[in-house]
Formats: structure tokens, sequence, C-alpha cells
């Protein structure tokens, strides 16, 4: 992670402190509009204005990408909604002072802006009855509305340069310019050493605020420092995103990150790199035709990676889990039939070897169209043995060792229950009937262990042993090499 | 400065419009009465159900349902951006719901992932369709409710009164009103008191999905005239201002209804005396009236509190003399 960081801050301050390599042609007024020669400009990085959005999408996507996972785990996902609205009048306001697109201003007017939309949601939730969804979205409508009419004022002002302004709305990422950039990089750094630094109280202030105002962490300091540092990174990503999708940039690639991992620095590794492969994208993608916002396709890149974490996570995946589900219950159905045939087989006292599917039928108190389906499946997993003459069905060694166990665990969780937990006998099956599919060899060791190596259930059942298990079927071990059983093995 | 803002001229900003154009400025005044009304109306419900910013997403992702029902129909055909936009209101929520069932992801941060991607698209849709789509992207922020006087009117009865954007408006607050006044128990029952309601026999489920369709009608009827952003005000501030006043659910329900004309009307001068978004600025009316509340409501205000605060030492000290007495 430290690795991470140093390569990251040496990329920052390259980039602010040798800002000459990117001089400032804007993409804007190139007029060619064939995609395939804009794709090999944008990819070849030759073009001096190409290397100035690569730059400024990359910082924009470490910047968001750091702040994001606190955001997400503090659930302030629509806080940051709120304070990237909030930022307009600033925008207004900045852009008033000199009546040109100043950098500096704008940032400063922003950063304002933002800070007093969220001291005012605090305030109204301190002292109203409203809720912070409603504060939130109050002070998100009437500041956005405020810096509307300020925009709306300005455009119809006779004076000053007002290009670019209108940019702010939904991002132009050619339109950054060198100054844009230089505060772009700052802010990065700056980020970085926060988080870098305060790295723990970040962690710990996130996820128990108890616990960190307990071991004297100042929790209300920290959390006005990461409005702070979401102020500064929502404003200086404003000239790429635009006001209204900003927030996109935090959310999103956190939240992706979030459904890949439990650790929280593996998470802002992650993170940042999707935030920067949304922004990188999003610049390329609004590259390939003329005068595209980027922010929208920076924001649909972002979504493409969640989309993807959601539905292909390992852990956590729609698809994963829905495969494991699947698998899972393909198992538990496997494992109730390989117990019914023990059960047949046990209630002729282990005479027979095979049983018949009629036999198995009426014990799954199912159809013979159902079952038999279901024993073709055993077959092809080489639980059972079917021999088609004598229309009878045989457990393979695995089959055995699997019913065996499979009735095993049930009979000694309802030992358990009845004996260590002091359950009914008459109210123990159901329970059993869940657990017998899930308990582990050490479990099943722990409970033998605990009820004294007891052999006979609450039912008066035998408990078959680990050794019984290995052993194999007890008829097969008694009389001649059965047809089924023994010629598989 | 002094460019920015016009001096303020009584006169030029609260008579003259009327007497130049009387027509024009009635039907705006009427569409923002309108949309104020219906959206603070079913606002106060949807408040009371911690779901405002639910309302922030549907209106940010009817954008793409606008689009695709445009550029499907080729036309301004009002059926269609209807339907698609109410799909792409209906869709949200259901994504929403999706996301936040099938992973880890809190509820706020699926809201913000699902309405940032689908106004996004939107945008596009409506970038790259922009010589075939006749929609601006500028104005799905800020609305274009100055614009209604320039629509065609429609006959009706022989006498050309209203545009037709004002007319469905119409039609929608009455949908609202008649709903509420219908379904008011239920509606009532549901919002403080699920439980209840269940044991009452009446479906949660059923009036949750009642009130998101009608938000989303109301949403994106008013959509147009101000815009993805200014429609979450509208939904929020007048119920907000009116609850500060007042606490029983009928009294806020009326005083929503009472504070929309005001709002409205100085919306409209201060955007005449300012030249300024005539949406925006009604928003600004309507958060001028709730700051107002906030600070001078005699029962929760401010003020009040602080002269409580500064009362209860006194009262303190009164009760302990009692007490050694």
């Amino acid at each position: 992670m430290a690795a991470t960081f140093r390569i990251v801050f040496v990329l920052a301050l390259v980039s602010g402190f040798f800002p000459q390599v990117l001089e400032a042609a804007k993409i804007g007024d190139v007029t060619e509009t064939r995609v395939i020669e804009q794709m090999f400009r944008f990819l070849s990085l030759k073009d001096p204005s190409v290397r100035a959005t690569v730059i400024g999408t990359t910082l924009l996507g470490i910047c968001c990408g750091l702040l994001g996972p606190f955001i997400v785990v503090r659930r302030l996902a629509l806080v940051g909604d709120t304070l990237s609205h909030a930022v307009l009048p600033g925008v207004a306001m900045g852009f008033l002072w000199n009546m040109e697109k100043d950098p500096l201003a704008i940032f400063i007017g922003a950063s304002l802006a933002g800070l007093i939309g969220a001291c005012a949601v605090n305030l109204i939730k301190q002292t109203t009855h409203l809720k912070e969804d409603s504060a939130l979205g109050m002070v998100l409508a009437t500041f956005f509305a405020v810096g509307i009419c300020m925009m709306t004022m300005i455009q119809r002002l006779p004076t000053g340069n007002k290009s670019g302004i209108d940019k702010y709305l939904f991002g132009q990422a050619a339109a950054m310019n060198q100054e844009d950039l230089i505060l772009l990089s700052v802010v990065t750094t700056v980020v970085l050493l926060l988080v870098f630094l305060f790295y723990k109280e970040f962690l710990v202030t996130s996820f128990d605020a108890g616990f960190a105002r307990s071991i004297g962490f100042p929790v209300n300091l920290i959390h006005y420092l990461l409005m702070l540092l979401l102020a500064f990174s929502v404003v200086v990503s404003l000239q790429a995103v635009g006001v209204v999708l900003v927030s996109a940039m935090l959310i999103t690639p956190a939240a992706a990150a979030y459904l890949l991992t439990d650790r929280m620095h593996r998470m802002l590794i992650l993170s940042v790199l999707f935030g920067v492969v949304a922004g990188v994208g999003g610049a390329f993608l609004s590259f390939l035709s003329n005068n595209l916002p980027t922010g929208p396709f920076m924001v649909l890149s972002a979504t493409a990676v969640f989309l993807a974490a959601f539905f292909f996570s390992p852990r956590r995946g729609l698809i994963p889990r829905w495969w494991r589900q699947r698998s899972q219950t393909q198992r538990i159905c496997r494992e109730n039939i390989l117990k019914a045939i023990y059960h047949i087989l046990e209630a002729g006292e282990f005479e027979e070897e095979g049983v018949t599917f009629s036999e198995l039928s009426i014990r799954r108190n199912e159809d013979l169209l159902e079952v038999r389906p279901q024993i073709l499946d055993l077959e092809k997993a080489d639980f059972v043995t079917v021999s088609k003459s004598e229309n009878r069905i045989y457990f393979t060694p695995d089959g055995w060792q699997t019913a065996c166990s499979i009735v095993r665990n049930h009979r000694l969780w309802e030992l358990y229950l009845t004996n260590a937990v002091h359950y009914a006998a008459d109210h123990v099956h159901d329970d059993a009937e869940k657990i017998e599919h899930v308990l582990e060899e050490e479990t099943v060791r722990q409970l033998e262990k605990q009820l004294n190596y007891e052999r006979r259930d609450p039912h008066g059942k035998p408990i078959p042993t680990f050794a019984d298990i290995e052993k194999g079927l007890p008829t097969a071990r008694q009389s001649r090499p059965a047809t089924g059983y023994m010629s598989k093995s | 400065m002094s460019e920015l803002i016009p001096s303020f001229d009584f006169q030029a900003v609260f008579i003259v419009p009327w007497q130049e154009d009387f027509q024009g400025y009635f039907l705006i005044a009427t569409m923002g009465f309108l949309i104020s009304l219906s959206c603070g109306l079913i606002g106060n419900f949807i408040m009371l159900r911690r779901m405002a910013l639910i309302g922030d997403a549907i209106s940010h992702s009817v954008l793409p349902g606008l689009a695709v029902a445009l550029f499907l129909s080729k036309s301004l055909a009002t059926t269609a951006m209807f339907i698609g936009a109410l799909v792409a209101g209906i869709l949200t929520t259901v994504l929403i719901e999706l996301i936040h069932q099938n992973s880890r992801v809190k509820p706020d941060a699926a809201i913000g992932i699902v309405f940032t991607s689908l106004f996004a698209l939107g945008v596009i849709l409506i970038n790259v369709y922009a010589g075939e789509v006749h929609l601006d992207t500028e104005c799905v922020l800020y609305g274009e409710i100055a614009f209604i006087p320039f629509e065609p009117l429609i006959d009706i009865g022989g006498r050309e009164w209203f545009p037709g954007s004002v007319l469905r408006m119409g039609g929608v607050t009455l949908l609202v009103i008649l709903g509420i006044v219908l379904f008011y128990k239920e509606l009532l029952v549901t919002s403080f008191d699920p439980g209840l309601s269940v044991s009452l026999g009446i479906s949660t489920r059923t009036t949750h999905y009642l009130l998101m369709g009608l938000l989303s009608l109301v949403i994106v009827s008013a959509f147009q005239s101000v815009g993805a952003i200014l429609v979450i005000a509208m939904l929020i501030l007048p119920g907000a201002t009116a609850s500060m006043l007042c606490s029983r659910l009928p009294a806020i329900l009326w005083l929503t209804a009472g504070l929309c004309l005001p709002a409205t009307l100085a919306g409209i001068h201060l955007s005449i005396w300012l030249d300024c978004s005539m949406a925006g600025a009604m928003v600004i009316a309507s958060a001028v009236f709730f700051i107002l509340a906030w600070l001078f409501s005699p029962r929760r205000g401010l003020l009040q509190q602080l002269i409580q605060k500064v009362r209860l030492p006194e009262v303190h000290n009164l009760t302990l003399d009692n007490s050694q007495e």
C-alpha cells in the first residue's frame, strides 16, 4: 500500500511542478470527427492536450477514489451529492470575483459554498424536527437554485469572458487548463498526504465512532476534516465531471470496491484504481466525438465497473452467489436421496444390498417419474450404481460414506439437542434435518466427545461412527461381493 | 456588482409586467402554482416516510426515459414522453431496491449510483441525438417555465384558454388532491405506523407503490417546467415550512397549499427583478419562506428555542426557590 501511495504521490508532484509538459491546447477546438483517428490520437498520447486530459482525469480518479470509501462506509453518499450541488453558487461567486474563469477564485468560492451547505444541513438537522433526508434535499435544491439564478444572471452580463462557465454543469475534461491541473494536483497531494497520515484515525472513526471517542480521538474534528477534503475534491473535479454528476465519482468506484473486499486499505487501492479507470475511460469515450460532455461518460464507465463487481465479484457477486446457491441446493437434494436409501437399507436391517426404485419412491413420497432423473443424476456423480437387470440401486463407496455421515450428523444432532440442550425428543427432527448438511468433521468429533460416544439416538436408532463409515456397507462386509457395490470399487 | 443586481423599482417589477403581458404572466403563475401545489402536497407524505431522496433520484432518472421516448416517437408527442418518463421513474425505484437487496451496498449509495448513472445516460442520449431530439441539457437542469406563454393554446368551449402543459399539470394536481382525499386514512396510517396499518388490513406495499406512482407522475409533469433538481425543492420546501408552523397533518396540508401561491408570485417577481431563471427564483422564494419559518416559528423556531434556553434557568431557579421554602 505504501508503495502505491508513493508512486501516486510522485505522479502528483511531477504533474504539479512541471506543468509545462501539459500545454493547454483545447481539444474542443479540433474539428476532425473521425472516430478511429481520434482513438489513435488519444491512445498515442502525442497530443499535449490529450496528455493534459489524461493526467487530469487520473488525478481526479485518485482524489475521488481515496475519499469515496470513507464516504460509502460512513453512509454519507448523499451528503457528497448535496455538497456537490451546493458548490454551484460558489462557482458563480468565484467567477464574479474578477469576471473571468479564475480557477483559484472559483476553488475558494466553491469550497466555501460547499462547507456552508454541509453546515446548513447539520444546523437544520439539529434545530428542527426535519429528518436528515429532507434537510439534505432542501439544502441541495436551494443552493442549486441560487447557483442557477446567479448563472443565468451572469449569462446576460455584457462584460467579462463567460466562456467555460457553463461547462461546470456537465463537465468538459478538455476545458481543463494548466491552472486547473495545478490545483487538481495540489489537492490530490493534500488528500493523499492526509489520508496517509491519518489513516488510522479515519478508519476508526468511520467504523466505530464511540470507540474512537473513548480512546480520545477528536471525532468531530475528523468528520469536518473529511468534509473539507470532500469539498476540495468535489470542487477540483467540477471542471471535468460537472456539478450534477461529481458525486458519482465519489460513490460508484468506492461501492464497487466495497463489493470486492473487506479490508479498508484494499478497498482504498481498488477504489483509486476504479476511479482512474472510470476517469480516463470517460475522457477517452467523450474524446471520440466532438463536443461531448466528459462527465456523463465517466459516470457510465464507473457504473460499468460497479455492475461488473455487482454481478461477478467472486464472493458477493450476484452470479457466483447464485451459482453457489444452486450447487448447494443440488448437494442437499442428493444427500437427502442418499439418506433415504440408507433408511430403506436400515429398515431391512441391511439384509439387502440395494433398493428398488419403487421402494425409494414410496420412502421419498414422490412419483417414480420424479425419482428416476434424480437417481440418474446420482449415478452420474458416482454416488450409486444402477443395475438395469434387477432394477435396483446400489451404493458406491462414496455414496455409502456420504449417506452414512449425513445420517450420523442427523442423529448426533438430535442426541445433542435432547441430552445437552434438553429439547423434547419429538422436537429435534426438523432442526437436525437442516443442520445435517452443514456439520463439519471437527464439529462432529467435538459432539461425539461431548456426548460420551453414545451409540443410540433419542429414538433408539444406532449412530454410525467414523469407523463404520470407513468400513463400508455392513452386508457387503459380511456376504459375497455384491454386484453393484463391489463392482465399482 | 451593480451590473449584476439591477436597481429595485417597484413599478417596473410588480406593476409593469402585468400591464404589458397579463395573459403570459397569468399562465406562468398558474403553472408555478399548480406545480408547487401538487409537489408540496405529495411531498409532505414523502417527507414523513423519509423518502425525500428517492424523489431526488426519480427526478434525475426520468431524463433517459424522456430522451428515449422523444427519439422513438420523433416528436414532442406528450403521451410518449409521459410514458417514457414514467417507466424510467418506476425503473429507478426498482433498481435501487434491487441493488440494495442483492448486495451489501447501503441504500444511500444505491440511490447515488442509480440516479447518477441514469442521468448520465440521459445526458449522453440527448447530446448524441442533439439534432433529432428537441431537448436542451441546460433546460433539463432548470426548466423552461418562462416559455409556457409561447406554447400553442388549446380550445376549450370555443375559447383558447391554456396551453397543453398547463392543462396537463392541472389534471395531475387534481389527481393528487383526489388521491390524498380518497386515500387519506391509508396514507396517514402507513406513514406513521406501518405495524398498525398491517393489523388494520391496509397494505403498506400497495400504498407505497401508489404513492411512488403518483410521485413519478408529478415529477414527470413538473420536469419540463422546473428541471430535474429544482423539483426536489418543490417537493420538500413547502411541506417543511408548513411543518415548522403546525404539527397536525391536515393543518400542514392546508398550510402547504396556502403557501404555494405567495411563493410562486414572489418567485416570479424576483426573477423579473433580477432577470434570472424563473424556476430558480421560485425555489429561492420558497427557501426564504422556510428560513423565515425556521427563525420565527412561534412553536419551534430558532428564536423561540433561544428564548426558552434563556428562560430555562429562571424557571429552574424559581422551582428551586419554591422547594427551599
